[in-house]
């Protein structure tokens, strides 16, 4: 058992979630089983293999250009308006589940 | 005009011809769905509006005498992950069960203005992120060719809405699999472009270096017309490669003659349906004997796939799936008193049990103390899975293998075992790590009347090849 249900309460806390006690018991069991499959990566030397964060790193780039030279034609002019207008205050904020108009609102977050 | 079986070109001619008006043929599949569409489950919301509205536009064209675009007065549907302008999009989940987005994705903006009437949006795994379209928060998909069964995921209502009629295509998304799988359940065929072929922006992102949109069509001619509409660089995804777009269509015809298959044996051990398999090389055999030349490849780490994939893309989600806190769209847990608590409410009646479960393992490995061990180690084993295909493909010019190990299983089969329902994608998460393209062409049926599919790999921006071939089975099968 690599996770316990003490690791599953301290990474809910960094994502967010809560989780009941039936889903954190739940969840020690399918993650310690889907990690399980997971190690079998520890079977190949990768000592020497660089990391791949994304897929243009091995297309379509000038190689014998460097860092973000590499992806210049993703560049454009910084204009105000940008690539579209921006949305007007009513479209961004109609989908809020709360606002007054002006801002979104949330409940407190400093206690008096 | 019936939908029944009706392709691109039929549909655009009859309403080009004047034999079938625009509007008619959208309300012909409208009542389709409406028959059929309760016993499988496909739609999750239905945009009449916008539909008659665009086939009036196209109707107008047609009476002018214009040449309609290419796909004028087509019939189509969206995967619920791809937002609409006014159109609710729910992505498969309760916590964006009353979304209105204000903007359209590229891929849809561009089916529209080339004349494609859009129905409605379809039901899909939860954030994408299912085998078998068991995940949607809504409702579960029946699998149109045996309703007892799963039509796979996580693009199964796109898969399904196409095998009966219910649009003549659709756009799904590919992940880990998600548009091949699906189509190869439902006998579709199913295309997965080249990562950055295909604008991403509109799309709601599961995995960012990971995910596709993609058509699923019934014929292979369908797909290479679909992809020519929507591919090609948009300035709104700076992943968007800026690589010229052939004419797909034009290419189908090339001979295939002399043209190299690779046949890897890793995607033929341990697992591999009998059926399935002896389908796949009756396949083959039909490749060799429209005169390819078929050549043994090795791809010695595909078995490192599932674990990488199962790394990278939950790690990317639990990034991705932040932003959904209750403030600025979607559900908000109603009773929390303080920020903190109604960010952890919201999110933990919002998200279904998959959603969590990869949110908290793609955490996790990105957590202090675990991220050299997983995410790093995962990234790096993402760069040998994508040598093995540039080795590869030194020597081929397309690879051939089962989309699938299995043809479509039972609804509830494998909802209680997350690890055997991830081994669903042991033949398709390859492609999506590697950012190559994919495409699954039906190859045949079990005895039990269940399609099997073929997937045919190519090289980066090569998807005339592997069209190409799919397009030569199609015919000579």
């Amino acid at each position: 058992m690599k996770v316990t249900e003490k690791d599953v309460a301290y990474v809910a806390d960094l994502a967010n979630l809560e989780l009941t006690q039936a889903e954190r018991e739940r969840m020690v069991r399918d993650l310690n089983s889907i990690l399980e499959h997971i190690d079998s990566l520890n079977e190949l030397d990768t000592t020497n293999v660089p990391p791949m964060a994304q897929i243009p790193d091995r297309f379509g780039v000038d190689e014998s250009r460097q860092g973000s030279e590499r992806f210049a034609y993703t560049i454009r002019e910084d204009v105000l308006e940008g690539l579209r207008k921006s949305l007007p205050h009513d479209v961004a904020l109609a989908n809020a589940p709360d606002s007054d108009g002006t801002f979104f609102e949330v409940p407190k977050v400093i206690e008096r | 005009m019936e939908p029944k079986s009706l392709t691109i070109d039929a549909a655009r001619s009859a309403v080009q011809q004047r034999t079938a008006s625009a509007i008619s043929l959208t309300e012909s599949f409208y009542a389709r769905i409406q028959n059929d569409d309760p016993k499988i489950g496909a739609y999750l919301t239905l945009c009449k509006e916008r539909a008659l509205a665009k086939a009036a536009e196209i109707d107008t064209l047609a009476e002018k005498g214009e040449r309609l675009p290419l796909l004028g007065g087509v019939p189509v549907a969206i995967k619920d992950v791809m937002v609409t302008k006014g159109v609710r999009t729910t992505a498969g989940s309760k916590i964006l069960g009353n979304y209105i987005p204000p903007y359209d994705c590229t891929a849809v903006a561009r089916l529209e203005a080339a004349g494609a009437i859009v129905l409605g949006k379809l039901n899909c795994d939860e954030f994408a992120m299912g085998s078998s379209n068991e995940n949607s928060a809504w409702k579960p998909v029946h699998n149109p060719r045996d309703l007892s069964r799963v039509p796979g995921g996580s693009s199964g209502g796109a898969a399904a809405a196409v095998a009966a009629d219910m649009a003549v295509a659709a756009l799904g998304s590919d992940t880990g699999g998600s548009i091949r799988q699906p189509a190869s359940f439902c006998g579709v065929v199913g295309l997965m472009p080249t990562y950055g072929r295909v604008s991403r922006y509109g799309l709601i992102a599961f995995a960012s270096s990971l995910d596709h949109i993609g058509p699923l069509t019934k014929t292979v001619r369908d797909a290479a017309t679909v992809l020519g509409v929507i591919a090609g660089r948009d300035p709104m995804d700076s992943t968007s490669a800026e690589v010229p777009v052939p004419d797909y269509v034009t290419e189908l015809e090339k001979p295939v003659h002399g043209l190299k298959i690779g046949v890897a044996k890793e995607y033929f051990g341990e697992g591999l349906d009998t059926e399935v398999r002896k389908s796949v090389e009756a396949a083959i055999q039909k490749l060799a004997d429209l005169g390819c030349e078929i050549v043994e490849v090795s791809l010695p780490h595909t078995k490192y796939a599932i674990p990488t994939y199962y790394i990278v893309a939950t790690a990317e989600a639990s990034a991705n799936l932040a932003r959904f806190d209750g403030v600025r769209y979607g559900f908000r847990a109603p009773e929390a008193r303080t920020l903190s608590a109604m960010y952890r409410c919201t999110r933990d009646l919002g998200f279904g049990a998959e959603v969590k479960r990869r949110i908290m393992l793609g955490t996790y490995a990105l957590s202090a103390g675990y991220y050299d061990a997983y995410y790093l180690k995962a990234q790096r084993v993402r760069t040998l899975l994508t040598r093995d295909f540039e080795e590869a493909f030194k020597k081929v010019d397309a690879i051939v293998t089962p989309t699938s190990p299995t043809p479509a299983f039972k609804l509830g089969e494998k909802v209680d075992d997350p690890l055997a329902m991830y081994l669903a994608d042991i033949y398709t998460v390859t492609a999506d790590l590697a950012g190559i393209p994919g495409i699954s062409v039906p190859c045949g049926e079990t005895r039990e009347k269940l399609p099997i599919g073929l997937q045919i790999l190519g090289k980066h921006f090569d998807e005339a090849t592997i069209l190409r071939v799919a397009h030569a089975y199609e015919q000579a099968a």
